[in-house]
């Protein structure tokens, strides 16, 4: 278990330092002249070489990566060419707006579609044509349009939430919880469909195994064997599903946060990308990155829980 | 082409499809013609209509800089449609054929081109796109590429997947054996088979690709002149306090566009299952064997439902060897079928018999053997004493008593009840008939916990004295293993013991030892018949083996095609068979036929 | 040894390999990547020595992974050869590729066990029997010809070549693969367990199908089958393969009927048979020579 995630970890590694590079190379293409857009048409060349200097741009592009590199991994992404911040505490500010909005559609996800997964896959009937077509719908709608079709009905038509802006946990938790409701649903609704779908799939697959008849067989009702084995050998699949959707939940989050004018790491995407700051933009991708292998990660380890032969692998 | 034809048309058929179909053909076409459905300039605007509703020439309205919505709208449909076929040509062109390479050849090409992909696949792909605006500029056609980029391991996956399982088919190996070129293998049986997957998941993946597209120009993204659906959506935000309804025709079009291509998608494989070219998996004739009623046999198109039989009049009991069968007289305490039939529900309505009227009885510590060829009905038959029959299945007329209880009709609670502790069963493959997930000891221990209700500690002590009974030489070890760590043959006497956990008094025992070497069957049969002895069991023994029955049975009943034709002991049956199948089964066993003769060179002669 | 031992089998020859063999296999060896990282590779084969006569059906029985079925893969060069030799009329073919081994299609064909895997099951009877005559350049009319000829040849209606697999049955379907594999007149024929998967009464017709072929064209059979007394029925002489190795090889009659090796002995004895009293004896028979000694884990039982 143990040398599992030291291998997994390392691979990680591996896979962060050659996407690290390879973005920083790509960014560095366009020759922007970082300085003169700071200081603006009317400074002097001199003033321009200076700054370019001080932000360490007159290296070649390997000495500036490698430089990179090297307080990268101790945690520090420098500070923003535009803006000047320190990009760690500016993530470190908004990563609570996007980790509330992520664990909370995982949970959603998680406790939806096992419940619609299980109940259509073991009862078929309405409830399974049900279950196909919320996922048909939910998949075929394009997460942005079910957002602000949200927005529209429940903040602007009912305002039961409001449109826009967000409360941190700490300050008050039904602020909290008022903020991130309509965001939460909108971002769960194309995971819960892609999901429940699944374990759908696989309740049926496993409910046709050869075990599960000679479970029968042994005189267990069929709740016992439903929810012990049944669920623990369907789950896995279903796990695999809910990692990836993790990764173009990643992408759910930039719209989502812009819509509702969410200070996270997704609106923070949105604003710092179009001007190629590489400080901000080497930072987001580390860290999103780094969340699809840490969830990666967790999927593997919880598959090899539920499923031992894979255990080996 | 005949087949694709039907598929199409089988398509067509499916409302989804033709509505789905019928909606695209007129979206792409709206698009294409957007030039002449409204000649006006998209960019044209006067702030005096802004916001303005529905007029003469301008049937859905105004946008809030005045500009006529209808002509906004199709040409938007150009820029959006045709960045997800930029998107979708790329994604088809990386993806695909580097697929097929990786499947079919494997080696260190999909070892590399795995890694890659699992590398793209970790990037999210909102995240990168909007990073590489800063470096590519923001040209929506250029995004595009990268989406194509971003989406080819879709493609890769599915068609390396695909290939990789049809690489493995016997016909491809048939194929090399008879001489073909990889590129004619590859063109003659793997891409009949992807085709199909491919244009599924260009539907799929073509509605990904719009909606991300749309939410690229939502954020602003693209130069602010050129109208995409995405564009019209973020322009109706930013007035949706005032005019909400702008969002009603981009969100519309977009909507119906994805949600067009999905619901293609779903029928299209709806429409190829219906034809069953998916792959023809070693699967499919075990199941038909052991589930469901095996499609008939010969050439002839689906046989008429034989319910038409259970009118008439059953041909007669069985003749029996000896007037003393059971099944002449009175009903045997244990387990007496009469007059089973079972019928199995259509996929296209209507029910099929496929056992018709059986007649059996198993008395205390009597072994008799169901014997038939596949499709015989026998494994139906021994599910319906259990009552286990797969879905759609399910016992027509007739009555099976076990220990004297009329189970047909009866309450499924109490059924079960009887499973376990009065009827057990032993299946025929070991392997697929223990969960995976859980270790040997506790799929003992959790029946004998539940039926008999005893505790967790006095389960394990008998689930151990069990595995011990069934012979194993170290129960403590298998009692901790999982299933897939123990040999086929330790898997079938961990299925006895579980079956005996209970203290049956009528064992069905479905094929017990067909998945088996003979050594190993050999060892299985002397503990089935020791456990038997002591036990004083009854045992219903369902078997294809003329060996294993005049191993074990005391009597036999033969059957065909749902209907007993022959009953008596085994000696009878065996030695002088009086139906003309039981004969013809007979004449085939190789048993006694002499060995074949040495080889005389003059047979190379002919050559 | 698996040839020395065999030695004294056959009809005289030194080390088991009759002169003018059509196929000659010597210390075979095949093996396959361990599972996992830096898992050693599985030797399946562990050096295998036999031949086939022109003509003459030799019968290779062993249980589940005794590597029966590589010894035909790596004849029909379906598996990389590790080590040792494969001759096939006079020629070394064991690393042979590309060209070369197309053209050995001409000679060295095959039918598969599943009868169900082994037909494409979208292309009709008719294309699959033509696949091998295109690999050798037949032109189509030809082809249709040649592949009406093979359907009576085997038995089938004329109008099979028109229908897919699945409307027919598995015997059915095996007929096509053994027409598939007839259809250029090969001079050896690999049957991997051909009636395993089918019923007693198919399995007969089948087997007789075969052996009607065989005298008639005079090609050679390796026949592949976990079952004796199959093996018996079809084959001149039999070696008995297990773990890897060859532990018997001699005439069908000497090996089916007084086996010396223990292993054979122990497939001999296990195998019942529909006779009540003669099973009886068998079983005695078995139980008296390996069951008393190890019950439980017996000589087939391998604990994983």
């Amino acid at each position: 278990m143990l040398s599992f995630i030291a291998r997994r970890t390392a691979a990680g590694a591996v896979l962060l330092f050659v996407i690290s590079l390879l973005s920083y190379l790509l960014l560095s293409i366009p020759d922007v002249d970082v300085g003169r857009q700071l200081l603006g048409q009317g400074a002097s060349q001199d003033l321009v070489d200076a700054r370019n200097a001080a932000l360490g741009l007159d290296r070649p592009v390997l000495a500036q990566y490698l430089d990179w590199l090297a307080h990268a991994v101790r945690g520090d992404f420098g500070t923003s060419w535009f803006s000047g911040e320190n990009v760690t505490r500016a993530i470190a500010n908004r990563l609570p707006v996007t980790l509330s909005l992520m664990v909370g559609v995982t949970l959603v996800t998680a406790v939806l579609s096992f419940l619609l997964g299980v109940w259509a896959g073991v009862r078929r009937g309405a409830i399974d044509r049900f279950v196909q077509v919320f996922a048909v719908v939910g998949y075929a709608l394009p997460g942005f349009l079910v957002t602000l079709v949200i927005v529209l009905v429940f903040a602007v038509h009912l305002r039961w939430f409001p449109a826009i802006g967000y409360v941190g946990l700490t300050e008050s938790f039904t602020g909290w919880l008022s903020t991130v409701t309509l965001p939460v649903a909108a971002l769960s609704i194309g995971s819960v469909a892609g999901v429940s779908q699944q374990v759908r799939g696989s309740v049926i697959d496993v409910m046709r195994q050869d075990y599960v008849r000679t479970l029968r067989a042994r005189g267990l009702p069929p709740w016992r064997i439903v929810f012990r084995h049944v669920l623990r050998n369907a789950s896995a699949p279903a796990l695999a599903v809910l990692g990836m959707q993790f990764v173009s939940m990643l992408g759910g989050a930039v719209l989502v946060e812009q819509i509702f004018g969410l200070p996270g790491i997704g609106s923070m995407t949105v604003n710092y990308t179009t001007r190629g700051d590489i400080p901000v933009i080497m930072a987001l991708v580390m860290f999103s990155v780094i969340g699809v292998i840490v969830i990666n990660l967790i999927v593997d380890i919880l598959i090899g829980w539920l499923n031992p032969k894979a255990r080996i692998a | 082409m005949s087949e694709r034809t039907g598929t199409v048309r089988r398509l067509l058929r499916h409302p989804l499809g033709l509505v789905s179909a019928v909606v695209l053909a007129a979206i792409v076409l709206a698009v294409l013609l957007a030039p002449v459905l409204s000649p006006q300039d998209p960019n044209a605007s006067s702030l005096r209509d802004a916001f303005g509703g529905p007029s003469a020439g301008h049937p859905l309205g105004f946008d809030s800089a005045g500009r006529d919505i209808l002509t906004r709208l199709l040409y938007g449909g150009r820029n959006t449609l045709g960045g997800a076929v930029i998107a979708l040509a790329v994604a088809l062109l990386l993806g695909v054929p580097s697929g097929l390479l990786a499947g079919y050849y494997g080696g260190w090409f999909d070892s590399a081109a795995n890694w890659v992909v699992n590398l793209v696949m970790a990037l999210p792909a909102m995240v990168v796109l909007l990073a590489s605006r800063a470096i590519l500029g923001s040209t929506v056609w250029v995004l595009m590429v990268v989406l194509g980029f971003l989406v080819a391991p879709a493609f890769f996956r599915l068609v390396r997947g695909i290939v990789a399982s049809v690489r493995n088919e016997l016909y491809v190996d048939a194929a090399k054996v008879s001489g073909l070129r990889d590129p004619r293998i590859v063109a003659r049986h793997v891409l009949l088979v992807v085709r199909a997957p491919i244009i599924i998941q260009v539907a799929l993946v073509s509605g990904i690709a719009i909606g991300l597209q749309a939410g690229l120009e939502f954020l602003g993204v693209g130069s602010g002149d050129t109208p995409t659906w995405g564009a019209m959506l973020n322009e109706a935000f930013k007035n949706i306090q005032r005019a909400p309804s702008l969002m009603l025709w981009p969100g519309l079009a977009l909507g119906l566009t994805s949600g067009a291509l999905v619901l293609l998608a779903a029928a299209l494989r709806d429409a190829l299952e219906d034809r069953g070219t998916a792959p023809a998996g070693r699967r499919s004739r075990r199941r038909a064997r052991t589930a469901a009623p095996a499609a008939p046999a010969a050439p002839a198109a689906p046989a008429a439902p034989r319910s038409a039989d259970a009118g008439t009049p059953r041909t007669g009991t069985p003749r029996s060897a000896d007037g003393t069968s059971p099944e002449a007289g009175e009903r045997a305490e244990l387990l007496s079928v009469r007059d089973l039939a079972v019928s199995y529900v259509l996929p296209g309505g209507g029910t099929r018999e496929v056992v018709h009227g059986v007649d059996l009885d198993v008395r205390a510590g009597e072994i008799v053997g169901l014997v038939g060829e596949s499709g015989s009905g026998k494994t139906q038959t021994a599910f319906s004493i259990l009552g286990i029959l797969p879905e759609g299945g399910r016992v027509c007329r007739g009555s099976v008593t076990v220990g004297g209880e009329e189970i047909v009709g009866m309450p499924e609670r109490r059924h079960r009840a009887l499973r376990g502790d009065v009827v057990a069963y032993v299946p025929q493959e070991p392997m697929s008939n223990l969960d995976p997930a859980f270790t040997v000891g506790s799929q003992l221990v959790e029946p004998m916990r539940h039926k008999l209700r005893i505790s967790r500690a006095e389960a394990v002590r008998r689930a151990l004295d069990l595995l011990d009974q069934v012979e194993i030489a170290d129960p403590r070890r298998v009692f901790g293993s999982y299933p897939h760590e123990i040999s086929g043959g330790m898997a079938q006497r961990v299925l006895i013991a579980g079956a005996m956990s209970c203290d049956p008094r009528l064992l069905v025992a479905d094929e017990p030892t067909t998945a088996l070497d003979v050594v190993v069957q050999a060892e299985v049969l002397g503990l089935l018949r020791r456990l038997q002895k002591e036990r004083g069991l009854g045992v219903l023994l369902v078997t294809h083996n003329l060996g294993v029955v005049a191993d074990l049975c005391d009597r036999v009943a033969v059957m065909r095609e749902g209907r007993i034709v022959e009953t008596g002991t085994a000696e009878q049956v065996l030695h002088a068979p009086r139906h003309p199948y039981t004969q013809k089964l007979l004449g085939a066993v190789l048993d006694g036929v002499p060995a074949r003769g040495p080889w005389q060179p003059s047979n190379a002669e002919v050559v | 040894m698996p040839g020395s031992m065999s030695a004294d089998r056959t009809a005289g020859t030194p080390a088991g390999m009759s002169a003018g063999a059509l196929l000659t296999v010597e210390d075979l060896r095949v093996s396959f990547p361990g599972k996992g990282w830096r898992a050693p590779r599985v030797e399946v084969l562990k050096g295998v020595s036999l031949d086939v006569r022109p003509g003459e059906t030799l019968g290779l029985v062993g249980e589940s992974g005794s590597g029966k079925t590589t010894i035909g893969r790596a004849i029909l060069g379906l598996v990389p050869v590790h080590s040792g030799a494969i001759t096939f009329a006079g020629e070394r073919i064991d690393r042979a590729t590309g060209r070369r081994r197309r053209e050995l299609s001409r000679d060295i064909q095959v039918v598969f066990q599943d009868p169900y895997t082994s037909l494409n099951p979208s292309l009709t009877i008719g294309d699959t029997l033509s696949e091998p005559l295109l690999g050798q350049g037949y032109g189509a009319r030809e082809a249709r010809a040649r592949v009406a000829r093979l359907l009576e040849r085997v038995e089938l209606p004329a109008d099979a070549a028109h229908r897919l697999p699945r409307e027919f049955s598995g015997g059915q379907r095996q007929r096509v693969a053994i027409a598939r594999a007839l259809a250029i007149d090969p001079r050896l024929i690999v049957c991997d367990e051909p009636v395993s998967a089918l019923d007693l009464t198919t399995q007969k017709t089948v087997l007789d199908l075969l052996l009607e072929i065989q005298e008639q064209t005079g090609v050679s059979y390796l026949f592949v089958s976990h079952d004796l007394s199959v093996i018996r029925f079809m084959s001149h002489r039999v070696a008995v393969i297990r773990h890897g190795e060859i532990v018997e090889l001699g005439e069908a009659a000497e090996v089916t009927a007084g086996p010396r090796h223990p292993y054979t002995r122990a497939l001999l004895l296990s195998a019942p048979v529909a006779d009540v009293n003669g099973q009886r004896e068998r079983r005695e028979a078995f139980e008296r020579e390996f069951r008393a000694r190890e019950a439980g884990t017996g000589m087939g039982e391998t604990v994983s």
